[in-house]
């Protein structure tokens, strides 16, 4: 056996496999804690209020497993929608020739089944991959994408790092890694509604038992806020370690990090330039992020780096740095 | 790609599969006796040159070891993907000679680590007519293809499958169509 010079990054895979499992953990945790109260009450005697909990509870769960399995069985199908891609084929068009010809070099290369390409009328420079499996992905580069990086090899490093997130199944990691957090979002929501709606014919039968003055429907929301806001915090750092791999198998595959190097630090530097979201569509939570005061100061702590789903531009490029005096060794 | 693999976000290299290219010459012979299509005497390695000294080192010792056969010293190119190609030049009659030669260089670029690097080999073949067919090595699959270029990135795609029923018995042919990706201007063909 020949050697190889593909050595595996065992610290990225560590920290990567730390987080899942901290996010089983909280997962687990959630569960247990649910029963836990769920029991501690019914056996106090409110089988009424702790019936209706556990229906909400179930209905959640229902509800987070429906909709994680829509996001992943039609995910191409929403992200060509959303995105207003079209799938094209080698003849459509210069570009759509040249991205196809770059795709079924890499497939050749990486010997996978070639994903079908689609190119998205937005001039923003972006990529994005997307699809259950291998046989069904999509890969889309963005018109802006494909006009600003007019070297073929820049553009392959930006596709090759998109076709890894195919490889590692990036979709199904990611659906199921976000299925604790929407479960969690969603008791929190019929948890204040209850609250807020149900709340005044609650506990007319036990309503001297001041063990029991606070309600249970409390309780839930607030497990249901820690357990999302911790499982926010780990499903987007578990992201930025998804990002850093694609990034790696990418540039390995090319053979090239410093191309994929330079493709980031023009799309990025444009990215940064131009504000992606219309106004008015900008989620109140994204005004939230944006921290200014904090992340200009240097060393401090930025709010920025533990909310992104993208590793920092410095963090990838060093990575890409390190790759390439492996390769050169 | 293992469970484990996808869990930890990480790719094992495709390795490449080298014996099947020794089926060539048979299926030289019969190309020959039963179309009009004859070997040029060229073929072609295509791989992927990586950044850094490591790679540049072994491509030299790659065209030192093809020059030392006393032959024409292989031709050296890029092309606009950034894909190093070695075309090597033969006898039209020897194919098995020509085959060995490409075979040397991809053992060499294997031995030095960069295996996943190569993407494919090509023989070059013509007709009378001045058609002209490349039959396409595919390393991480170990199977052929046919392509049959024509002018204005068009390929004779009827040519191709006639092609596919006659080198059946000799090549181990890429069941798979959309794995036939076209290779525009390859040098030799």
């Amino acid at each position: 056996m020949a050697r190889t010079r593909y050595a595996s990054d065992p610290g990225l895979i560590a920290r990567m496999g730390a987080t899942m499992f901290l996010l089983g953990l909280v997962f687990a945790g959630l569960i247990v804690g649910l029963f836990y109260i769920l029991d501690l009450y019914s056996s106090r005697g409110n089988s009424g209020q702790t019936t209706s909990t556990t229906a909400w509870i179930v209905l959640a769960a229902l509800i987070g497993v429906g909709s994680a399995f829509a996001s992943y069985y039609w995910s191409d199908k929403i992200a060509l929608r959303t995105s207003g891609a079209r799938l094209v084929s080698p003849d459509d068009s210069q570009d759509a020739a040249r991205l196809h010809a770059i795709v079924d070099r890499l497939c050749a290369l990486a010997n996978m089944p070639k994903p079908r390409v689609a190119i998205a009328p937005t001039s923003m420079p972006n990529a994005f991959a997307t699809g259950r499996s291998s046989k069904v992905a999509v890969v889309c580069a963005t018109q802006g994408l494909l006009d600003k990086l007019d070297d073929n090899e820049e553009l392959e490093g930006v596709l090759a790092h998109e076709m890894s997130h195919v490889a590692h199944k990036d979709v199904a990691v990611m659906t199921i890694a976000s299925f604790l957090g929407i479960v969690a979002a969603l008791l929190v929501r019929f948890a204040f509604y209850s609250e807020l709606f149900g709340g005044g014919g609650r506990d007319r039968r036990s309503g001297g038992n001041d063990q029991n003055a606070v309600p249970i429907v409390l309780i839930v929301l607030v497990v249901g806020m820690i357990t999302y806001a911790i499982s926010f915090l780990l499903i987007r750092l578990l992201s930025r370690y998804r990002e850093l791999s694609a990034d790696r198998s990418g540039a390995l595959l090319t053979g090239r990090p410093s191309k994929l190097a330079s493709a980031l630090v023009k799309v990025t530097g444009e990215m940064a330039r131009i504000p992606t979201r219309d106004l008015r569509t900008a989620e109140p939570l994204n005004a939230f992020y944006f921290t200014p005061a904090l992340s200009n100061r240097p060393g401090q702590f930025s709010l920025n780096s533990i909310f992104s789903t993208h590793p920092p531009l410095e963090k990838r490029l060093k990575q890409l740095d390190e790759i390439a005096q492996q390769l050169g060794r | 790609m293992g469970f484990l693999d996808t869990i930890l976000g990480r790719t094992k290299p495709a390795p490449p599969n080298l014996d099947n290219l020794f089926g060539l010459p048979g299926a030289a012979l019969t190309l020959e006796a039963g179309t009009d299509f004859r070997p040029t005497g060229s073929g072609s390695v295509c791989f992927r040159a990586t950044e850094g000294r490591a790679f540049s080192d072994i491509e030299k010792d790659v065209r030192d070891l093809l020059a030392m056969g006393g032959e024409k010293p292989p031709e050296v190119s890029t092309d606009s993907y950034g894909f190093t190609w070695l075309v090597c030049h033969h006898d039209p009659a020897d194919a098995s000679g020509l085959v060995t030669d490409l075979h040397a260089v991809n053992s060499s670029l294997e031995l030095g680590g960069f295996g996943p690097q190569l993407l494919c080999t090509i023989m070059a073949f013509q007709d009378a007519g001045g058609r002209s067919l490349g039959l396409v090595y595919l390393y991480k699959r170990g199977t052929f293809y046919p392509f049959a270029p024509q002018s204005g990135q068009r390929r004779d795609n009827a040519l191709e499958l006639q092609i596919r029923g006659q080198i059946g018995d000799d090549l181990k042919v890429e069941p798979e169509l959309n794995r036939w990706f076209p290779v525009w201007g390859a040098p030799g063909l």
